[in-house]
Parts: structure tokens; C-alpha cells; sequence
């Protein structure tokens, strides 16, 4: 058995990809939560991000939908999700209506199990992925941060594996990041950050840490200026990704002088 | 009578899913919409043949914003 890869060692040196397909940039944007279109189209701009996510609900006749227009404006690509769903059931038919309305067969999963928490439950969205994959979706699941649901949720084909930093729209940052390295460290797919950023630094960790691409919403979309919001994230995943193929120094429980020891002056007492 | 949407909609009898979407003022050449008959995707392509039985439950969705 190899040890698995370390951290260092998945450097980006080269464009995510993932199911074959190259992304420049490593930040995806939810449109949650923004409060006038034109904001989100001058984020979207701002985070250079090449995919947003949306949700799928019922037609409402009197609102004119403006929401694809202003994402095509921006020449930026659709994921649905299949936020709401609790079921296996009721996630697989929203990825088959996203792809019909959509035309794309790429689906963020979203499975909850959990109204407060909005934490994914486990054994639906493994089914859901493994029924997704078989029906031909490329499959991006939104997980917990369990290293072990995620190896399963890779065997049964998902492009990639979402496991979450804290809840959704929590701003809690990465509750787990000793999960999160174990995640990555096994993982043959792209891992990508979803849900818990609050802020800038929240996005370089993840990629620190080994992630290769962080899913923001609620951080951008909620924040007090959300197109700022947005420039500041898109710079913190660039510093990440410069730190991680840098290498940071080892974590030391004592100090270690950076100063020469020799040569200091005696001074006269 | 039929539901769409989860609303209770007194049709003609045996209406297509595209007379649905008329009656209800969609445009069938919408982009971005979708639609589900008794929780199975009716495809684009068959809104215009496809009759609706009585107690049908249809689902028309489309993309909103969401994370």
C-alpha cells in the first residue's frame, strides 16, 4: 500500500479538472442569497469564477426570470443543485428536471438530512450518487466532512466530493480541519470546499489545506458588500494556491530564532 | 382536474401538458424550464402530445438562485 499523497504533493501546478473538464478558476459561486441581480453579476465578474451554482423550484408565472440571462451575460456555466431535497428520491427527479431545463448533465447533490443543520444525510445521498452516476450525471455530492463517506461516495463514480467546512450559511469556517486532510489525502477525485466560509481567509485555508477548489455562497452573497466580498475571496484562493505550492514551514511547539544566535554583542553593564 | 404546482387547475379533458402551460400563461418555448408528470420527467419534446389524466400532478420548475 502507497502512502497517500502529501499535501505539497497536489499542489496545482496545473488547471482543475474535473470529469475531463479544465477550470481556470478554483472558486465556484452559489447565487444564493444576493438581493439584486445586477450585484451578482458584477460578483460573479469579480470572483472570476466560471461556474454558479442554482436551484431548481416551481415556475412562478409572474416573476420574469432574469437569472440565466444574467449568468450567460457573464459567460460563466450553470451547476444546479438539488438543494431541498431530503430524499434520494426527490434529489435524483431534481437533477433530471436540471438537466432537462438546463441542458447539462452536471449535478451538485444535495441530500439533507436535517432542517436546523441542513447537514447532508449520509445514506440518501449515497444512493442518490450512485443512481445519478448510473443515469450518466457527472456527480459533485455535498458531504459531510467524513473521509469514509467520501471514499464511498468516489467509489460509486462522483467526479468529485464537496464535503462541507461547517453548515450552510453558518460562517463558521472549517470546523474540521484535521477531517478535511483526510479527505484529501485519500481522495482520487477533486475536493472541493463547500458550505461554512465566512470569510477570505476561511477560502485560503481550504486550499491550504489541500482542497482544490472552494464553492462560496452565502459569504459573498450575504456579505455587507458582496462584489468586494467576492475580489477579496477570488485573491484568497490565489493565495492558497501560491502557499500550498510554496510549503509552509512546520508547526514547532517551541520558538526557533530566525535571528543568528552568534555574533551577539556583549554589551558593557 | 389536475394539479400543478400543487394547485388544483380545472382543465379540458385530457389536456396536453403544452395546453397546461398555455392555460396558465407559460410560454412553451421558454428556456430553462422543466416538467414532471407523477414525479417522472416529461421531456421537452412530447409537451405537445402528451395527455394528462385526471389527478395528474405536474411540476414546472425552473433555476432560481441558490447555493
Amino acid at each position: 500500500m502507497t502512502a497517500p499523497p502529501q499535501a505539497n504533493e497536489r499542489a496545482p501546478s496545473r488547471p482543475l479538472q474535473i470529469a475531463g473538464r479544465t477550470l481556470r478558476s478554483r472558486l465556484l459561486l452559489g447565487t444564493g442569497g444576493f438581493t439584486r441581480m445586477e450585484t451578482l453579476g458584477e460578483a460573479i465578474a469579480a470572483s472570476e469564477t466560471e461556474l454558479v451554482t442554482v436551484a431548481m423550484r416551481r415556475v412562478d408565472p409572474a416573476a420574469k426570470g432574469s437569472l440565466l440571462d444574467v449568468i450567460a451575460a457573464r459567460g460563466v456555466e450553470v451547476l444546479p443543485n438539488t438543494a431541498g431535497c431530503f430524499t434520494a428520491r426527490d434529489a435524483v427527479l431534481t437533477a433530471q428536471l436540471a438537466r432537462e431545463a438546463l441542458h447539462t448533465d452536471w449535478v451538485k447533490l444535495e441530500v439533507i438530512g436535517d432542517e436546523r443543520t441542513l447537514l447532508p444525510d449520509a445514506p440518501e445521498l449515497l444512493v442518490a450518487a450512485e443512481q445519478l452516476v448510473d443515469d450518466g450525471f457527472v456527480v459533485l455530492p455535498y458531504t459531510n466532512d467524513d473521509p469514509v463517506l467520501a471514499r464511498r461516495l468516489e467509489d460509486v463514480g462522483c467526479a468529485a466530493v464537496m464535503p462541507l467546512g461547517s453548515p450552510i450559511g453558518s460562517g463558521q469556517g472549517i470546523a474540521n480541519p484535521a477531517n478535511l486532510t483526510l479527505i484529501v489525502e485519500a481522495a482520487g477525485v477533486p475536493v472541493i470546499l463547500d458550505a461554512g466560509v465566512g470569510t477570505a481567509s476561511d477560502a485560503a485555508l481550504a486550499i491550504e489545506l489541500g482542497c482544490d477548489a472552494v464553492l462560496c455562497a452565502s459569504a459573498i452573497s450575504r456579505a455587507t458588500d458582496p462584489v468586494a466580498m467576492a475580489h477579496a475571496i477570488r485573491h484568497a484562493v490565489l493565495a492558497g494556491v501560491l502557499a500550498r505550492g510554496a510549503g509552509r514551514i512546520e508547526r514547532r511547539t517551541h520558538a526557533r530564532a530566525s535571528s543568528p544566535v552568534a555574533g551577539m554583542p556583549e554589551y558593557a553593564r | 382536474m389536475i394539479f400543478v404546482n400543487g394547485t388544483p387547475v380545472d382543465t379540458a379533458a385530457q389536456p396536453t401538458i403544452r395546453d397546461v402551460l398555455v392555460e396558465l400563461e407559460i410560454d412553451p418555448e421558454t428556456a430553462g424550464i422543466a416538467v414532471a408528470v407523477d414525479a417522472e420527467v416529461a421531456r421537452r419534446g412530447v409537451w405537445p402530445t402528451r395527455t394528462l389524466h385526471d389527478g395528474a400532478q405536474v411540476e414546472i420548475v425552473q433555476a432560481v438562485q441558490g447555493g
